[in-house]
Formats: C-alpha cells, sequence, structure tokens
C-alpha cells in the first residue's frame, strides 16, 4: 500500500488536524491523537483517508477523530470517533462494526501473585475447562426462542436473574449491562440461529481471558475506588463481544443501510460506510437491534464472569466473597451511544459512534456509578495477548474534546498473514511461557496472528492519551495466565 | 489448473480475491476461497448437497451477500463447503448448489472464523483473461 500523500497539519506533539478541504465532501475537519513516531505507521497504512471518509457522515459536528490505537479498518478505522446530531445526523452500522459492543470486564480478587503462581497451570485448566470458548462452540447456557427474545431486552440482568452473577455486578456495568431501546422485532431469524447456540461462549480470533497482576499503581485514589490496592494484586481480565449474533445483525442491516443510502440521497466514498438518518425508519431499526445485540453481549460477559467466579472458587477451595471476587468496571469497545454534549457552546444530542474506542467520562458524570463518582468511570485497555493492560479513568477534558471517549487498546501494527509468516504459534507459547504466562487456546494456528509483535505497544498508545488528558492513568497489570478462544 | 483464488493480506483483516474464466466460475471460486480461509478444502468430503439462493441490488452486492450466506451456512449450521455449483446466475441474483458434510471437530481443523464479508474495497473487474474480484472479510 503507497505511503498516505494527504495533509496534515501538526497542532501540538499529540495532535494532527486534516482540513476540511482535503477532500470535497468532507462535511468536518479529520483529528488524529498520535505521537510523531506513530503517526509513521499510520501514513504508511493510509489510515487518514479513512479518517477523512468518515468526515462525509451526514449530521457529523466536531471532528472525524482517531484514537492513537487507530488502525485501517474497513469503512471506519478502528479506533475511530464520530458523533452524528440526533436531529440532523446518520447512524452507521460500520461505526460500531461486526462484533456489535465487543468490550471487556474486570475483576479484582484479594489473591496475591504469591498464592496465584504457583498454581496457575490448575486455574487456567480450570477456567478452560469452565469457560465455553473457540470456534464452533457453544454455551452451557441453553436457551430457547422466549429466553433469547429476554434476554436481547434484558441484557446482563437475564443471566444474573438466573444466579449467574449478582445486582452488584449491574451497577458497575456500563449501561447496568441494558441499553434502552432494545426490540426483538428488528432481528432476524437468521441473527438468533446465529446468536442462540452461542450465548455464554468467549469465542476466538482476538479474544481472550486473562489472569493478570498488578505491576504498577499510577494513581492511587482512583485505583483505591476500584478495590485496586497494591503492586501483586490478583485480577482477570474477560474480552469478548456479541459473536455470530453481533455479526449477523450488522451484515442484516448494512444491507439494508445500502438502500437507504441511495433512498436518501446520500454521497459517501466508501460503500462500507452505508447509513440512514438517526430518525428514520431505517436508523431506527438499526439501533433497536444494535442494543439486542450490545445487550446479548453483555449477557454474555455477565456469565463467563460467572463461571470466573466458580473456577477460582474451586481452584483455591473459598468461596468468592471470600476471594474478594468483584467486578471492577465493564465497558463496550465497539458501540453507538445516544448521549448529551456540548457542541459549540450548546447542548445537543448526538450518536456517538465509539469503533474500538472506550467511553471515557469524568468525575460528577450522573452516568457513572455512584461507586466511582468523585474518581471518574473506569477505562479498560487490554494490550496484546503477551504484555499488559491499563486501567484508567474518564476526565473532563475527554468530555470536551472527544465526545467522552478514548482509546481501547494496541491496535494491531501487522497484517495476520505477515505475523503467521514471521511468527509460530507454538514459538508463541514458549516464549510467554519463558515470560511467566501459561496459555490455553483452542487453536495454536490462531496464536501467532495474535502475537504481541503484531501489535503497537500499549503502553505508548496510553502515554498519547494520558498526556493529551483524555484519560488518565490508573494502573497497570501483566498477563500470568490467557486462555484464548 | 488454472489459479482459483489467492489470500489478500490486511491489517485488522483477511481478504480474497476470485478469478474466473466467466463470472459463475468467480462465484464459484469465491466460495472455495472463503472456506480455503476456515479449513483445508482437501479435509473436506463431499457427502451432502444444499441449495441455496441470493439476492442483491446489483453484482459486487450479490457478492457479497453470497458470501455472507455461506457465512451463515458454516456459523449456524456448522457445514463445511468444498465445491459449488452455480445454477443461475444474474446481475442480482444466484443460485447455487454446494457439495460438503457436516463440520466435525475430530476430523477438521478450524483455521479461523469469520464474522462477515464487507462492502469495503469491493472490486469486481473484468480483462482479457477473464473476472477477477476482491472481498475483504472482517475476522
Amino acid at each position: 500500500m503507497a505511503r498516505w500523500q494527504g495533509q496534515l497539519i501538526k497542532v501540538d506533539d499529540y495532535r494532527w488536524k486534516i482540513p476540511q478541504d482535503y477532500k470535497a465532501g468532507m462535511r468536518v475537519p479529520g483529528l488524529i491523537y498520535a505521537s510523531q513516531e506513530m503517526l509513521e505507521s499510520m501514513l504508511e497504512e493510509q489510515t487518514p483517508e479513512q479518517v477523512a471518509n468518515v468526515a462525509f457522515l451526514p449530521g457529523i459536528v466536531g471532528y472525524s477523530m482517531a484514537m492513537p490505537d487507530i488502525h485501517w479498518g474497513y469503512g471506519f478505522p478502528i479506533g475511530g470517533v464520530a458523533a452524528t446530531t440526533v436531529k440532523e445526523g446518520v447512524v452507521s452500522p460500520g461505526g460500531v462494526g461486526y462484533d456489535i459492543n465487543c468490550g471487556v470486564r474486570l475483576l479484582r480478587t484479594d489473591l496475591s501473585e504469591a498464592e496465584v503462581r504457583p498454581r496457575i497451570e490448575e486455574l487456567v485448566n480450570e477456567l478452560f475447562t469452565n469457560v465455553p470458548s473457540g470456534l464452533g462452540s457453544e454455551g452451557k447456557i441453553r436457551v430457547n426462542q422466549r429466553e433469547m427474545e429476554r434476554l436481547m431486552v434484558e441484557g446482563a440482568r437475564w443471566a444474573v436473574k438466573r444466579g449467574l452473577g449478582r445486582e452488584e455486578d449491574l451497577d458497575v456495568t456500563e449501561e447496568n449491562g441494558c441499553l434502552a431501546g432494545a426490540d426483538p422485532g428488528k432481528i432476524s431469524d437468521r441473527a438468533t440461529k446465529r446468536g442462540t447456540p452461542q450465548a455464554g461462549t468467549l469465542g476466538s480470533g482476538n479474544h481472550f481471558l486473562e489472569v493478570q497482576v498488578v505491576k504498577k499503581v499510577f494513581d492511587s485514589r482512583a485505583a483505591d475506588a476500584m478495590g485496586i490496592t497494591e503492586a501483586g494484586q490478583v485480577l482477570v481480565l474477560i474480552h469478548t463481544g456479541s459473536r455470530g449474533f453481533g455479526h449477523q445483525v450488522c451484515t442484516d442491516h448494512l444491507r439494508v443501510m445500502e438502500q437507504a443510502v441511495s433512498k436518501y440521497g446520500i454521497s459517501l466514498p466508501d460503500r462500507q460506510l452505508a447509513c440512514a438518518p438517526i430518525e428514520s425508519p431505517e436508523g431506527r431499526d438499526y439501533l433497536a437491534a444494535m442494543a439486542c445485540a450490545a445487550n446479548y453481549a453483555w449477557t454474555n460477559r455477565q456469565c463467563i464472569a460467572h463461571w470466573v467466579r466458580e473456577s477460582f472458587s474451586q481452584v483455591f477451595g473459598k468461596g468468592p466473597d471470600k476471594l474478594g471476587m468483584k467486578q471492577v468496571y465493564d465497558v463496550a469497545h465497539n458501540i453507538a451511544k445516544i448521549e448529551e454534549h456540548t457542541v459549540d457552546g450548546r447542548r445537543v444530542k448526538v450518536c456517538v459512534h465509539r469503533k474500538g474506542a472506550t467511553r471515557s467520562f469524568p468525575a460528577g458524570h450522573k452516568d457513572i456509578p455512584e461507586c466511582y463518582r468523585e474518581v471518574g468511570q473506569p477505562v479498560l485497555v487490554p494490550g496484546d495477548m503477551g504484555r499488559r493492560s491499563f486501567v484508567a479513568v474518564g476526565t473532563q477534558k475527554a468530555m470536551s474534546e472527544t465526545f467522552g471517549s478514548t482509546c481501547h487498546g494496541a491496535g494491531r501494527m501487522m497484517s495476520r498473514g505477515a505475523a503467521k509468516r514471521r511468527i509460530k504459534g507454538a514459538d508463541v507459547i514458549r516464549d510467554l511461557k519463558d515470560r511467566g504466562i501459561t496459555v490455553k487456546t483452542g487453536s495454536i494456528f490462531d496464536l501467532a496472528e495474535e502475537a504481541s509483535q503484531a501489535y503497537k505497544d500499549i503502553s505508548e498508545v496510553m502515554e498519547v492519551v494520558h498526556q493529551v488528558g483524555i484519560s488518565r492513568k490508573v494502573a497497570m497489570a501483566v498477563p500470568m495466565g490467557v486462555i484464548k478462544g | 489448473m488454472e489459479k482459483r483464488f489467492d489470500v489478500l493480506d490486511h491489517t485488522a483483516d483477511i481478504g480474497i480475491i476470485a478469478y474466473g474464466t466467466d463470472i459463475r466460475q468467480l462465484f464459484s471460486n469465491a466460495a472455495l476461497g472463503l472456506f480455503s480461509l476456515i479449513t483445508d478444502l482437501e479435509g473436506i468430503e463431499e457427502k451432502l448437497n444444499l441449495s441455496l439462493k441470493v439476492k442483491s441490488e446489483d453484482r459486487e452486492g450479490l457478492l457479497v451477500a453470497w458470501l455472507n450466506e455461506l457465512i451463515y451456512v458454516f456459523d449456524a449450521r456448522h457445514l463445511l463447503i468444498r465445491r459449488c455449483d452455480i445454477d443461475n446466475l444474474t446481475h442480482t441474483q444466484l443460485r447455487a448448489t454446494c457439495h460438503g458434510e457436516n463440520f466435525d471437530p475430530a476430523k477438521h481443523r478450524i483455521k479461523r472464523g469469520i464474522k462477515a464479508a464487507t462492502y469495503h474495497m469491493l472490486k469486481v473487474n473484468k480483462n482479457a483473461e477473464g473476472y477477477r474480484a476482491q472481498v475483504i472479510l472482517d475476522i
């Protein structure tokens, strides 16, 4: 791919603007958050072109934004943020992605590294047995058509009502694990057929379940509020989404949007950006279906969290309460949310598309749980499989600059094919083992594709968002055991 | 045998470039390209037939719809396909008979899951040698 030749204006060390006149049809300028070094790989990849393309969306306000973990996607870049006004704007399924509400959930424990490390093999095996993962895996929960519809409407609460988790988990889940407006009537039979057997499964690809140990605490006040107290403490991170259900919802509605584009006379530079006015039947139908998939993903993470607690209890011979296994938070990384933001000094209702981006609401915001009201919403940023993950909090700066959004992960740097040519799955396991990380996977073939070398360094990504101030670092943890689907 | 398809390498995803002397062969080869990314084609036996019908607005859209149909066939019905006869094809409609077997975890090694075929960088071209199509898949 040729290097991107468009125009970039340096705003400061971490912000780069694509002027609105770069391409006829852009409704707002583009804004990329990156260090000079990171920008180089973005230019090689042509990613700024996708940032410019998103600026074509009718009703977009502010900037078409790219977080530092941005990489080349399809239509929207991954790591893209775009807000469109509810009154005049569009919603684009491509701005959410196929894996609707792919996200992460973090659990804390009272266990220390010294207690867990000697039993990590046993624990990883137990988790691998208890949490259905991998391709073609089917859930332990059996759901019929009627239950599936309830699950779509109720979200994580559906699982809690059935004894999978507890009420307080919902308090510390974005949207309390249930996005309003879900309508199973907008879900195709195919999506239901694809999704029903996969409920409560981890999946494959970049999805994982990690036993981590805290290495560093940057902000002890915020960390305290999360129950993260010191280096050496053990955490568990769950990363998964809406499985085949979300994929089919996106596929189905993109087809509808394809027709909507000509119906509403919308002109776009890339077919994959297909969209419809938020206030149109097509737009409303998509949002109602997307909410079903988002709720499915929250249910999924809720079930998995429950089985994680059971696995720890099994191995350590104590109940989850005795082990202090409380949920820190659960955030979506792929979602479109109707929120109120200030645009040009006025409060406006907008649809914030976060495709590979995390909500980053500040202290005091009404939509964050009581326990975090004073420190800000937890932002959970997993790195790649072998390195490290971060916990951060949302800030006022994010509210005023990025529609309350920040980065979501490391961001790919190497294609899957290139990773596989250079790296062998067996070598990845050995390399991780050498660094004290036990891995269990259903597919060794997949493993090389997810090797550390294929990703940007998460620390650099975090440094940019921390310096710019759209989220603030709280703690850093490294993996000790990994289950990869 | 002539080249049927290539795998296109893309940072976040994977694509296929399918070839065909005519448009039917192009659609048939695109299907094989897709299943070759899921598992080794040689490991699939022709034990059952499946008739599929797909519609779309134009030829490019039809190719995406066709591949999405096959992704559904694997993900929801757990069928692996090794050969497709395109029985009828217009710009907007396709009817095919697919040959393959049920996925058997003891027998088939699954390389990766595929979420969907996208419209991104979608191309169907004709040149002197025949047809060429490019589709990016989200995996």
